[in-house]
């Protein structure tokens, strides 16, 4: 694929980090966050709706591009759950020294089990480290969250796992 | 032939909602969908839908026409299922077909949300078994929970074909590839990413179906390069394996039923197809006849919610369970939410369209005022 033609499908990690819904690097070191990759001015406001801290801000004019506020976020996945674009993840950037912690939606059966090691996926669709499974919380608006501890420096990258068996 | 005040013809959101509005203000209303349960397209979706509270949005399609269905029972809308609107007479004596029987119902209004049908491309072997519409696909994967194939070969990256490919990756299926003749993917960004994170798959835009091959049935599927004047570029061909070629290329307003009525029209790409005109009420040329939803232009569910509320509460002025005021008051309100529905850069184009609609309805609709003039 063209370069213009992959941004229609997934973006590059640079126009990510200029997204209202991306928080800085600062704001991404001092605790769990939400990050909002949505993009483009769609009409929707969900995320902002299902927030209980009011930490996702779009306004009246709900197809602004939605913005987060990372000092009232507290990373409780909320937001994860019910976004229907399965936009919103959590990224907790102290989990260990070496692992952040990623909270993502996932909507297929089986589900993972706590403990287990799947295959990390990029936002490209393109495998990864192998993660480990931290917790699985099955919602009951039947978009289950997952948090994985991924390697730091594929924290912007993994947005995914696939669950395959592999004898590592 | 039966008598009745508003005949809903459709129930999809739209047809729910209108129903909804004018039974809620006391109107004696029957609603009329071909099949066993309303719901029209909703029924047919898994995922999520957008919007905001109003819209029901963050619920999934077939829980939208759960609520809706329930809000409608709770408001005493009398339901006529698996009738089919079959002909129209003298511009509002519709013919129903139930079963075997048939039946004339005359009502003084009616309102047309019957929604969208699929469109098609034609490319050698695409009446082989294993080509069909991505409607179809739905309704064996999500409605009967039955896997058609194996491998799908998407045909269209707009809104549908993105999505349905999540929805086959969901199920198990394997997506081998999306292909799209425009240079670009046409989806929000949000369906197309998580298709393709879920499924790595590979994207061939600027490319279309050349041939549907296999004996019995397709076992694959010849795909080419276009140019920018979408003509083939000879050598680019190559060949996927698949089960089915499912074609997602786009949906066009189903309006034989308000074409045998009478009622003006005019082509609108934006919209799919041809539409019928109508003006800021929903009401068409013809007097008393009103569309809602896809039937009057495609876009979305949330956009055919609001529209079949606004067509509604026409009807229920124009017939006086309320007064001109109060419903000029709920009307701007719907209108005002539209007008939220319809921004960004998707949305747009649907707010310049209904404008120049309604122009041209403005230009050319006259026969209404002065038929009523000469009565
Ligand atoms: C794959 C897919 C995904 C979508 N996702 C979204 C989304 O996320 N968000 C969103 O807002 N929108 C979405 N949409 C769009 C949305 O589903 C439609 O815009 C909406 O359903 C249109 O509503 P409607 O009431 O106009 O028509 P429909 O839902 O099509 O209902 C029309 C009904 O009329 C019946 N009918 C037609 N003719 C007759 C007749 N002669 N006699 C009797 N009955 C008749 C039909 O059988 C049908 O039941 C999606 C659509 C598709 C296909
Ligand atoms: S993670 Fe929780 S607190 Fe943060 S934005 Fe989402 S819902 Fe709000
Ligand atoms: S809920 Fe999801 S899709 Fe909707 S605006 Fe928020 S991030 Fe975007």
């Amino acid at each position: 694929m063209k370069e213009s033609q992959e941004e229609k499908a997934a973006l590059s990690k640079d126009k990510l980090f200029e997204l209202p819904g991306f928080p800085d690097k600062e704001e991404l070191e001092s605790g769990p966050v939400a990050v909002i990759e949505c993009p483009e001015e769609i009409a929707c406001n969900v995320c902002e709706a299902a927030c209980p801290f009011g930490a996702i801000e779009i306004g009246k004019e709900i197809i602004k591009v939605p913005k987060i506020d990372p000092d009232k976020c507290v990373g409780c996945g909320q937001c994860v759950s019910e976004c229907p674009g399965l936009a919103v993840y959590v990224v907790d950037l102290n989990y260990t020294d070496e692992e952040a912690l990623l909270t993502i939606p996932y909507e297929f059966s089986p589900l993972p089990k706590k403990g287990e090691i799947v295959t990390g996926v990029t936002r490209k669709g393109e495998k990864a480290s192998r993660v480990k499974i931290v917790s699985v919380d099955k919602k009951e608006n039947g978009t289950p969250i997952i948090k994985i501890a991924v390697p730091k420096s594929e924290i912007h990258e993994i947005r995914g796992i696939l669950i395959e068996e592999i004898n590592d | 032939m039966l008598n009745k005040e508003v005949a809903v013809v459709g129930g999809g959101p739209a047809g729910l909602t209108a129903s909804i509005e004018l039974a809620k203000r006391g109107v004696n209303v029957t609603l009329i969908d071909e099949n066993l349960q309303a719901g029209g397209q909703l029924l047919k979706q898994t995922h999520k839908f957008f919007g905001s509270e109003e819209h029901y949005a963050g619920v999934r399609g077939f829980n939208i026409a759960k609520k809706l269905i329930q809000e409608a029972n709770n408001q005493s809308v009398d339901f006529l299922l698996e009738g089919s609107i079959y002909s129209v007479y003298e511009g509002k004596i519709l013919a129903v077909k139930k079963g075997k029987s048939t039946q004339l119902i005359s009502p003084e209004k009616v309102i047309y949300a019957t929604g969208a049908s699929e469109k098609v491309i034609n490319f050698p072997g695409w009446t082989l078994p294993g080509v069909m519409g991505a409607g179809a696909v739905q309704t064996f994967v999500n409605q009967h929970k039955v896997l058609p194939g194996r491998k799908f070969t998407i045909v269209g990256s707009g809104n549908v074909g993105t999505i349905v490919a999540y929805q086959l990756l969901q199920a198990g299926a394997e997506v081998t590839a999306i292909v799209e003749a425009a240079q670009e993917v046409g989806s929000y960004y949000v369906h197309a990413n998580k298709a393709i994170r879920s499924g790595d798959i590979p994207i061939f835009t600027s490319h279309t179906v050349k041939k549907a091959m296999g004996n019995e049935s397709v076992d694959s599927v010849k795909i080419v390069e276009v140019n920018e004047n979408w003509q083939p570029v000879p050598g680019t061909e190559k060949r996927i394996e698949t089960d089915v070629v499912c074609l997602a290329v786009g949906l066009r307003p189903r309006t034989k039923l308000t074409s045998l009525t009478g009622c003006q029209t005019t082509y609108s790409s934006t919209f799919g197809g041809e539409v019928p005109l109508h003006d800021k009420s929903m009401e068409t040329s013809i007097n008393g006849v009103y569309v809602a939803g896809d039937v009057a232009g495609v876009e979305e569910a949330s956009i055919a919610i609001e529209e079949g509320r606004l067509a509604g509460v026409s009807v229920a002025s124009s017939m006086n369970y309320i007064s001109s005021s109060t419903a000029a008051d709920q009307k701007q309100e719907i209108r005002n939410r539209l007008g939220l529905l319809r921004g960004g850069p998707y949305g747009e184009e649907g707010a310049k369209e209904k404008e120049r609609i309604r122009s041209i309805f403005n230009e050319r609709v006259t026969r209404r005022e002065s038929r009523s003039v000469k009565r």
